[in-house]
């Protein structure tokens, strides 16, 4: 029953991911892009727990830190250079 | 009890996967960039801590290191959906048609 249930919560967490990339892919502008990159990193930090929950390795947590602080980065230098082109 | 606390951390888990599913469709779905950094960012962000806290009912060890992450989430997400909505803002991406209030606009004059 609990693993039936996780296990539907990583397909879950697989059908949005694909959601997420087919915007990423589809555009139309930078903006948009970005935002949805923005999407996939919080996705892929929620895929990185079902990495850590199915190995039972509670140091792949530290990955998803790090992971969600250069990613986060990552946007906010994008979303400058496109306001003013730096 | 273990395996209650078992049975709510998975429900935790499923809700919050649900959200990001919801926050995935409204990515798809909405009209404009404006919308779809409200649907991209507020959905994804419950989402995610949602499963943070199923996670932490699933394996009470590692609350600590989730709990850090859930914080770190919270600051980052609002901050970061600010400034590309501030960056969408100014770069000129149209509004939607069915858009009336721009507070930007009506505070310093730029157009968008």
């Amino acid at each position: 029953m609990v693993d039936a249930m996780i296990t539907l919560a990583a397909v879950f967490a697989g059908i949005a991911f694909l959601l997420v990339l087919w915007r990423f892919i589809k555009g139309p502008s930078p903006v948009d892009r970005i935002v949805a990159f923005d999407g996939l990193t919080i996705v892929s930090i929620t895929g990185i727990l079902f990495a850590a929950l199915a190995e039972e390795r509670g140091i792949y947590l530290d990955v998803a830190l790090v992971y969600a602080l250069l990613s986060f980065l990552g946007v906010i230098v994008v979303a400058r250079f496109l306001e003013r082109g730096f | 009890m273990a395996a209650l606390m078992d049975i709510i951390g998975a429900s935790l888990l499923l809700a919050g996967t649900l959200f990001l599913l919801l926050g995935g469709v409204g990515l798809v779905r909405m009209p404009d960039v404006y919308n779809r950094i409200q649907a991209g960012t507020k959905a994804t962000t419950l989402g995610t801590l949602l499963s943070l806290v199923g996670i932490a009912f699933l394996h009470p060890e590692w609350s600590l290191k989730l709990l850090l992450i859930g914080v770190f989430l919270l600051f980052t997400n609002p901050l970061s959906s600010q400034v590309l909505a501030r960056a969408a803002h100014r770069v000129g991406i149209r509004k939607a048609e069915a858009t009336r209030i721009d507070h930007l606009e009506e505070d310093t004059g730029e157009k968008s």
